[in-house]
């Protein structure tokens, strides 16, 4: 009684959501993503204002959408990795059936925009790409399966989730999209290394590989040409590359100053797909470089973080969503670099695109909510051994 | 552990079951066991491959990371707003002529282009630039501008006025690409000598340079190696030689209407070219396109001086009179049969106009009224095989070596078939075709003293070296004193420049039907090949003319004498002073020498 009288504490059950959300998430990540973000609207505020123009519209119209649009994805992101994994897993699965069955209808309500490829649903005000949502939420629940394969009598799920993997990117490179179809091949690919795929099936893959470039290569003269070409140090200055190329030589070190770049005038993917030269025409490969870096931060770190994870769920679906973050700006900026051949994707968080900077916000948001501390059970490992 | 693991349980499950206790919690903490020790092995696994893929992204952002270094480090294709500046160095070397003085130069200049992409206005555009360049066409522009091109090139070389009048055009679509353009200042002086230049791979900062045609092309590897861009390339051409040489040749070429001409002065002791022309002739500085039909010969790009092979007549002579002083068989004296006709076979050879000469005359004298029977029976002493010899060491059996990308298209023409037939029209100049540079190479390497020459457009720097013998020095200057016979005596008489002690040899040849079969009767090609001062030797000059003809003394004339020789003189008279020669006033030694030699 008198522990009561006498400023006793009032028992709570465990910490107030916020401060332990702000202890345990990866502060340098949560930084780096909401710098990117800012460079977003720094690169928008260039090279936006040309496509406004011609389609008429307010010169600052693009940004004001991306900086409506950006919020929104913070808002997302943020709602997001204050879930709990298995939230987080449920909102996946949940997000995976409705993202799939979108795509499924995209062939018969979808609108291509007049770009040849039909990969759009159009509300009026805005327009969504499915596929975008689909790939978080795909890596999410082949993460589950994958872990429940390593379960003792669990589901083949390694299985199930190649067969998931496969039938998606059917149904992608039917739009035609490739280079997402790439994306969510390459994210399962991942997470199969890590969940322990078998070390001689790496090596005869690798070995194929190598084998049938070096036949394709040797035995057929198109096959040849396209690589001569893309490793050629020649470069048409007047495709979309030749710009992109130009203005990052323009750029030199510190740029050309802001507003002042060119190459927003004549790349007609400026403001998406071609951001980076953009960034390096006007502010320089010092931009470039801390663009990199940002992107680069956040993946090895997440990594690293989830080197330490015990729960196989929470490392697979982590690991899947940080690689497939880092490939598709890789992608992005090796594509700008001529290490890559063309291939549209955008750079996230940076390019601009409604939906693609809000699936960008939640995928980022589940893998902070993976990354973030957790008690990892060592104690108890330790009392179970001893127990032994 | 594994091992022991399924052992143990069962011992357990045993004696619980005896205890009564129930064995299935056993079961599920031995199943609990292996699925820990299972995840443990499982994410130890993971933690490398972590590790690995980690790995694999620090490399990854890092190539982007360099290469985007690499590319920004390195100098842009395209200079739109930042790199207007950039500076273009003059990096082809210079030609100058042998005092120094510039033949070929390079000019700063603009090539214009544009980007229709960034055009505001095709039409105003296209409209303004009509009126700049009278030469562009306004509805091929405006389609160029308003398709799908995102870049053409407009125009290669601007003035700075049509810069200027380009810039006030003021659409930021048009734009200046800064370049280098090879500039002649003399214009069409010398144009055969440098044939000309153009541009080869075009960017938009600078163009490459590279020579189509004479010693720019000859040397176009000199020319361009960025080490002798200080070093201009020295010719053996006198600028001033060169111009007075084309300003008598041409206007001798209009009075006696022929439709080509050509003149070389060169250095007989060592085989430089002091000058040479060749007409009608071009501007360098805008090369008039190649002739794709007709004869090459029509087009002002062809160079007769040394592509143009000829039957040059009776200044074939010479050779035969020295070889056989050479060979001792005829001396200057020695009488020879000079009879019309002469018979060989059923050819028969006779003199010019049906002239007779007499029965018989000295070698001199053959040689001074050009005695086309007295040649052949020189001709016939000295035989087939040994004409052949003296022919190949003057250098008449191969192309010329000089410094000219066209030198080697001017073969001689040799007969197929070399008869004794051959040996004696060749004798007089017919049955062998050559270039006015070789019959110029010849007479300096016969009159020079005796020693073979090369010729070259290349001044010397060091002292001549001394060729091989072809004749011995005392036939070499029987020869001269033969050939300023025929100055002071005989068919060259309009040639002697008083106080130069000019001597040379005329020679008229018809011209040989293009189709084939026999000779025009009133088409010649008139030469006249002399040399100066004839008792100190110093110059050769052979000036050709291509079908001249003019009144003199009541009739139409078409023979050197009348035709070549005066323009010769002439050139002489002016261009000896410019070559610092001091005028003999005082009669020369020699001539009296050979006239008392003769009398």
């Amino acid at each position: 009684m008198t522990e009561m009288v006498y400023g006793a504490i009032p028992k709570r059950d465990g910490e107030p959501v916020l401060p332990r959300w702000w202890r345990t998430i990866d502060k340098w990540s949560l930084s780096c993503i909401l710098l990117l973000f800012g460079v977003g609207i720094l690169l928008g505020l260039a090279a936006s204002p040309p496509l406004a123009e011609k389609n008429g519209l307010p010169t600052f119209y693009y940004i004001q959408r991306q900086a409506f649009f950006g919020v929104m994805a913070l808002i997302a992101m943020i709602a997001t990795t204050m879930m709990d994994p298995k939230m987080v897993r449920r909102l996946a699965v949940v997000g995976f059936a409705i993202t799939f069955v979108a795509l499924l209808l995209l062939p018969f309500i979808g609108t291509d925009f007049g770009k040849g490829a039909v990969r759009w649903f159009s509300f009026g005000f805005a327009s969504v790409q499915p596929s975008e949502f689909l790939k978080p939420a795909f890596v999410v629940v082949s993460a589950w399966l994958m872990s429940a394969s390593q379960d003792l009598d669990g589901p083949p799920g390694k299985l199930y989730s190649f067969a998931l993997a496969l039938i998606i990117v059917m149904l992608l490179a039917m739009q035609p999209d490739f280079g997402q179809a790439a994306l969510i091949l390459f994210s399962w690919a991942v997470m199969y290394f890590v969940a322990g795929a078998p070390l001689t099936l790496l090596v005869s893959l690798a070995v194929g590989v190598v084998m049938f470039g070096t036949v394709a290569y040797n035995n057929s003269e198109h096959f040849a040409r396209r690589i001569d070409g893309f490793l050629s140090a020649e470069v048409d200055p007047r495709t979309q590359i030749g710009y992109a190329t130009n203005a990052i030589q323009e750029g030199g070190f510190f740029g050309v100053g802001v507003g002042e770049g060119q190459v927003k005038w004549s790349l007609p993917d400026a403001h998406t797909d071609f951001i980076i030269a953009v960034a390096a025409e006007e502010y320089g490969l010092v931009l470039v470089l801390a663009i990199i870096a940002l992107y680069g931060t956040i993946v090895v770190r997440s990594l690293s973080r989830l080197m330490r994870e015990r729960d196989p769920f929470i490392r697979l679906a982590g690991t899947g969503l940080a690689c497939a973050f880092g490939v598709q700006a890789m992608i992005n900026m090796g594509v700008a670099v001529r290490l890559l051949p063309a291939k549209g994707m955008t750079l996230p968080f940076v390019s601009y695109g409604g939906s693609s900077v809000i699936a960008s916000g939640i995928a980022v948001g589940m893998l902070l909510a993976f990354t973030r501390n957790r008690p990892q059970g060592e104690i108890g490992d330790i009392l179970i051994r001893r127990g032994r | 552990m594994s091992i022991r693991t399924p052992l143990r349980p069962l011992a357990r499950i045993l004696d619980a079951r005896n205890k009564g206790e129930n064995p299935d919690a056993i079961e599920r903490e031995n199943l609990r066991l292996r699925h820990e020790d299972m995840r443990d092995k499982s994410r130890q696994r993971a933690e490398g491959r972590l590790l690995v893929l980690g790995l694999c992204f620090t490399v990854a952002f890092g190539t982007i990371g360099a290469r985007m270094g690499f590319m920004a480090n390195a100098e842009p294709a395209e200079p739109r707003s930042a790199a207007i500046g950039t500076p273009i160095l003059a990096q082809r070397a210079d030609i100058v002529d042998r005092n120094g003085r510039v033949l070929a130069t390079n000019l700063i200049t603009n090539a214009l282009y544009a980007q229709p992409m960034q055009m505001i206005d095709p039409e105003h555009c296209a409209d303004e630039l009509v009126k700049i360049f009278p030469d562009l066409n306004r509805d091929r522009l405006i389609k160029d501008f308003t398709g799908t091109r995102k870049f053409l090139w407009i125009k290669k070389k601007l003035s700075p006025e049509q810069m200027q009048a380009v810039h006030d055009i003021g659409d930021p679509g048009l734009l200046f690409g800064p370049r280098e353009m090879r500039l002649y200042p003399n214009g069409k002086l010398a144009a055969h000598i440098l044939g000309g230049a153009s541009f080869g791979r075009e960017g938009v900062a600078s163009a490459e340079v590279i020579g189509v045609a004479g010693v720019e092309r000859a040397f176009d590897d000199y020319l361009r190696d960025p080490a002798n861009a200080d070093q201009p390339l020295q010719l053996s051409i006198d600028l001033t030689a060169q111009s007075t040489a084309r300003e008598v040749l041409a206007g001798g070429m209009a009075i006696m209407g022929a439709k080509g001409a050509t003149s070389i002065l060169m250095d007989l002791h060592s085989g430089e070219v002091v000058s040479m022309v060749s007409l009608p002739d071009f501007d360098p500085n805008n090369r008039p396109r190649p002739l794709t039909a007709g004869h090459a010969a029509d087009s002002p790009l062809f160079n007769r001086a040394v592509q143009g092979v000829y039957e040059l007549g009776s200044t074939f002579k010479i050779f035969a009179a020295a070889q056989a002083m050479e060979l001792g068989v005829a001396g200057p004296d020695t009488l020879i049969d000079t009879q019309p006709p002469f018979r060989w076979g059923k050819f028969s050879i006779g003199e010019f106009d049906g002239h007779s000469y007499g029965p018989t005359a000295t070698l001199t004298k053959v040689i001074e009224v050009s005695s086309n029977v007295g040649t052949a029976h020189v001709a016939q002493m000295i035989g087939v095989e040994r004409q052949q010899e003296f022919l190949k060491s003057l250098g008449f059996f191969e192309a010329t070596p000089v410094e000219l990308i066209e030198a080697s298209t001017g073969k001689p023409l040799l007969p197929k078939n070399w008869s004794e037939l051959s040996t004696l029209t060749i004798s007089y100049g017919h049955g062998l075709s050559a270039s006015p540079l070789h019959l110029a190479t010849a007479y300096s390497s016969l009159l020079n003293g005796g020693t073979r020459v090369a010729p070259t457009l290349i001044k010397h720097s060091g002292p001549v070296e001394v060729g091989p013998r072809v004749v011995s020095q005392e036939v070499s200057a029987l020869s001269r004193m033969m050939l300023r016979r025929v100055v002071t005596e005989g068919t060259a008489s309009f040639g002697d420049v008083k106080g130069y002690s000019v001597a040379g040899k005329t020679g008229t040849a018809d011209k040989p039907k293009e189709n084939g079969g026999g000779y025009y009767d009133d088409k010649v090609i008139a030469t006249f090949a002399s040399v100066f001062p004839s008792n100190d030797p110093k110059y050769v000059l052979i000036v050709t003319l291509d079908e001249p003809q003019i009144m003199g003394a009541g009739q139409l004339r078409r023979t050197a004498g009348w035709t070549a020789v005066p323009v010769a003189a002439e050139i002489i008279h002016r261009v000896a002073p410019l070559l610092g020669l001091r005028p003999d006033i005082e009669s020369a030694s020699l001539d009296g020498v050979t006239l008392s030699a003769s009398n």
